[in-house]
Parts: structure tokens; sequence; C-alpha cells
């Protein structure tokens, strides 16, 4: 029992879709982590930085959204092909890690910006 | 008189490797060493081979691990420490020994919509295609292929996913896609389309590597993803 | 079955992106979960910051930098294979995406 292969092209196409905004978020996150690693890193430092302007907690919001769909996406073809994984069962699966990272990114944002 | 160690796989799914010492010959292609194995130590060995002279791809088989043309393939080049180990086409079950059984690599052929549907008659007046344009040489670029399944026993993907179609049939079909008199368009995307399909393809290019014809069926697989990911963004849009 | 030689750049880069994917998405919880201390207070995270200067964890940061960047740089070598019109100057973006990726990984070492 496989899926529709519209519903596959529809994965594949988000798999591209949050590539292209996780590229955006990594390079600046990848950026943030050089700069802010410099001279030590701090819990005071990470919170200014994270309280300083709205834009910081929306940015890590969208951030852990696409990447917990893309890692979900990843992991199902994973599976698929090194663990012979696949239909309901497995799509099941990677669903709720996909919904653990969304709830764990989430918190985490939380964390940082409340 | 110098000798290879030639390691030959005997049996079917179930076998052995078995051993032969074959004089060394110059300009010696591993066509010449598998037919000598036949025809003066053991005539129970079965291979294929046809035109021997790299236009039909029938020998193709396993050559210390990569998938190739034997009757193109050089001892010198390949033969380290003057051993060979031949085994059948990766991907496919075995018939016998270094015979591969090539009906399921046809049949997904034939599941990709990989045959040219008409939309003439004899009565028409013939076609008219602009060889310059670019889907005629996109077709083009990638229409030489003779089926010998070298690329569809190199992919791993083939190897991982039982349903996936694989570079052979994914290359023709974008041939008929990039075919302006081709009237199943629409169709054959569909076919070509989701895990069975290009969408799996992961870029691992060792179609491309091995393809004695120097295609590249990674280059046609990503023209089919882009157009699968147009014709999904905008339904209608594309030419039934 | 013979499995077929797979010693070619386009080979390693699907490794390389396949694995260092594996490893980020591993990685991911335990990173939510230690920005996730600060929900206790500034100085749970205080706490748990300085932890992590130990050279084992520094280490391990590293190639975490590292893979994220190679997993960036290949993706972005995909999308250009994927979604531009082919060009055969693009074999050359596997060697690229790996230059990036160490360069990332090089600035990060210098910066900690």
């Amino acid at each position: 029992m496989t899926p529709h292969p519209r519903a596959e092209l529809f994965l594949w196409a988000a798999q591209r879709v949050t590539a292209v905004f996780l590229a955006f978020f990594v390079l600046v996150h990848l950026a943030t982590i050089v700069y802010a690693v410099r001279g030590g890193l701090t819990a005071a430092e990470i919170l200014a930085r994270t309280h300083s302007s709205l834009v910081i907690p929306f940015f890590y919001l969208f951030f852990v959204l696409a990447a917990s769909i893309h890692g979900a996406i990843g992991l199902r073809n994973v599976a698929a092909e090194w663990l012979g994984w696949r239909g309901a069962s497995a799509d099941a699966a990677v669903s709720l890690v996909g919904l653990a990272l969304l709830a764990l990114g989430l918190r985490a944002v939380l964390a940082v910006a409340a | 008189m110098e000798h290879l160690q030639v390691d030959v796989w005997r049996g079917g799914a179930e076998g052995s490797y078995q051993r032969f010492e074959v004089p060394r010959r110059a300009s010696q292609t591993v066509l010449d060493v598998v037919t000598h194995i036949q025809r003066f130590i053991d005539p129970t060995l079965a291979y294929r081979f046809a035109c021997r002279v790299g236009m039909c791809g029938s020998c193709a088989m396993m050559v210390n691990g990569k998938p190739r043309w034997t009757c193109r393939t050089h001892v010198d080049k390949v033969a380290r420490d003057a051993a060979l180990t031949l085994a059948p086409l990766a991907n496919m079950p075995v018939v016998r020994d270094l015979v591969a059984d090539m009906r399921e690599f046809f049949d997904k052929w034939g599941r990709a919509r990989g045959q040219f549907v008409p939309t003439r008659t004899r009565h028409q007046e013939f076609a008219r295609v602009d060889p310059r344009s670019s889907a005629r040489r996109e077709a083009d670029a990638a229409i030489e292929c003779i089926g010998c399944g070298i690329c569809y026993a190199a992919c791993d993907v083939v190897r991982w996913n039982p349903d996936y179609l694989g570079p052979a049939a994914l290359n023709r079909a974008w041939t008929l896609q990039n075919d302006a008199r081709d009237g199943a368009h629409a169709a054959r995307l569909e076919a070509v389309s989701g895990d069975a399909g290009c969408h799996s393809c992961h870029t691992q290019m060792s179609c491309t590597e091995f393809c004695p014809k120097r295609l590249s069926p990674t280059r046609s697989i990503a023209g089919l993803k882009r157009e699968s990911l147009w014709s999904f963004l905008q339904p209608g849009s594309r030419k039934p | 079955m013979m499995r077929p030689a797979r010693n070619h750049p386009a080979w390693w880069a699907f490794l390389v992106h396949r694995l260092s994917g594996l490893a980020l998405t591993l990685f991911l919880p335990a990173h939510f979960l230690a920005l996730g201390t600060a929900l206790r207070g500034e100085a749970r995270l205080d706490a748990f910051l300085r932890w992590t200067d130990r050279p084992w964890v520094i280490a391990g940061e590293w190639i975490l930098v590292t893979l994220l960047a190679a997993h960036l740089a290949g993706g972005l070598r995909l999308l250009a294979l994927e979604l531009l019109p082919w060009r055969e100057w693009q074999k050359t973006l596997a060697a690229v995406a790996a230059g990036f990726a160490v360069v990332a990984g090089l600035a990060f070492a210098l910066a900690r």
C-alpha cells in the first residue's frame, strides 16, 4: 500500500521548499554562531540577543517549523531506503518525530524569548 | 606465459565463485577471457554477448565490482595483480552464472510509459522537428540509450527501492517528454512521478559514471523533476 | 550479488549529505532541550553553557557546525542540479560545497 504519487511529489516539493527557507535561516544562524562564540558564550548574552527584538523569536519560530518538516521528510527517505521501512507505519513514525521536533523547538523558542 | 586468475560467479541466486586460470594475451578484452573459459575450459558456463564491438550492450556484467561491457573492457585496464572477478549485472535476478534476468528492467521501462505515442497517421504531413530546438537537443542528448542495463545495475536507489523505475526507463521517458510529436506527455509525467519515479533519484550519478555511451540519466531525471514540479505548481499549463 | 562501485564525487556528496542530515536530526532534540533549560531561569542556561566548555564538547560542536555547513552547501548544490537547466560546470559544485563546509568549520574553530 503506497501513497498516491501526487502525495509523494508534494512531500518532495515540501522538502525542497523548506530547504530554500532553511538555506537562509542556516546562513544567518551560522554567522550568528561564529560571531556569538567569540570570547566565550554566556546565557546573559544569548538572552539579551533573543530579547532585543521581536524579529528574532519569529525568525527561530519559522526556522523550527521548516527544520521539523524538512528533517521528518528526510528521515522518511532514510527509513525507506536503509531500513526498508515503508508504508503507513513508517509515515506515522516520521510524523511523530516531526511533531516532537516541532514541540521541543517551540518550547526552546519560548524559553529564550519569553 | 602469464596467466590471469579469474573468479566467475557460478549458479543462480545461490552459488559461488569458481576460479579459472586463463592465458593472458596482448589487447585482450574481458569478453575474450570469458569466451576462452567457455570454449576451452568449461562449456557449461552461461554468458551473453552478440556484436562484440560495443554496439549492442548484451555483454554487460560486473567486472571487479563495476558494471561494464566486457567487449569494451581491456584486461590491462582493470586487472589488478592479474586478477579478475566476474559476476552477473547487479540489481537483477540471476538466471545462471553470468546471465541476468532483465525482465523487470524492461517492465519498468513500460511502467514509465517509455513508448512513443503517435499523434499523426501516414495520411498526414510529416511532422517538422527543428533539431536545434531546445526540446530536441534535450532529447538528442539522451536518445542513444540501447537498454544495456548498466546504469540500472550501478544505481543504489534501484538496490534500495524495489519499485524505483531506474535511470534507463526515466531517461527514455525524458526523451519522449521532449518529443514534440508524442501524445502522452501528461500521462507519462504522472507515471514517472513519486517514490517509484524521478523523485527518488538522489543524484548519486552512478548511472552517468558508468554509462558506456556517456549518457547522463541524472540530467534527464533532473529534467523530469523540473517538469513535474512545474506541472504541480501550475496545473494545466503543460500541453497534454 | 556484487555491489556496484561508488568511488566517485557525486556519490560521496550524497553520502555526506545524508549522514550529516541524520546527525543534525539526531542532534536537534538535544539542542532544543539545552535551550529549554532557560525556562528555569538564566542561571540554569548558564550552568549548562559552562558544562559545554569541555574540550570534547567543543570538538563535538565544531563537528556539528561543519556538518551543518556541509549539509547546507550540499543542499544548495542539489537545488542547483535539480532546478536549474543542466550545465557541465555543475559537476564542480561538489568541490565548492566541500570547500564552503571546511571554511565554515574553520571560522567556528577560530572563533570558539
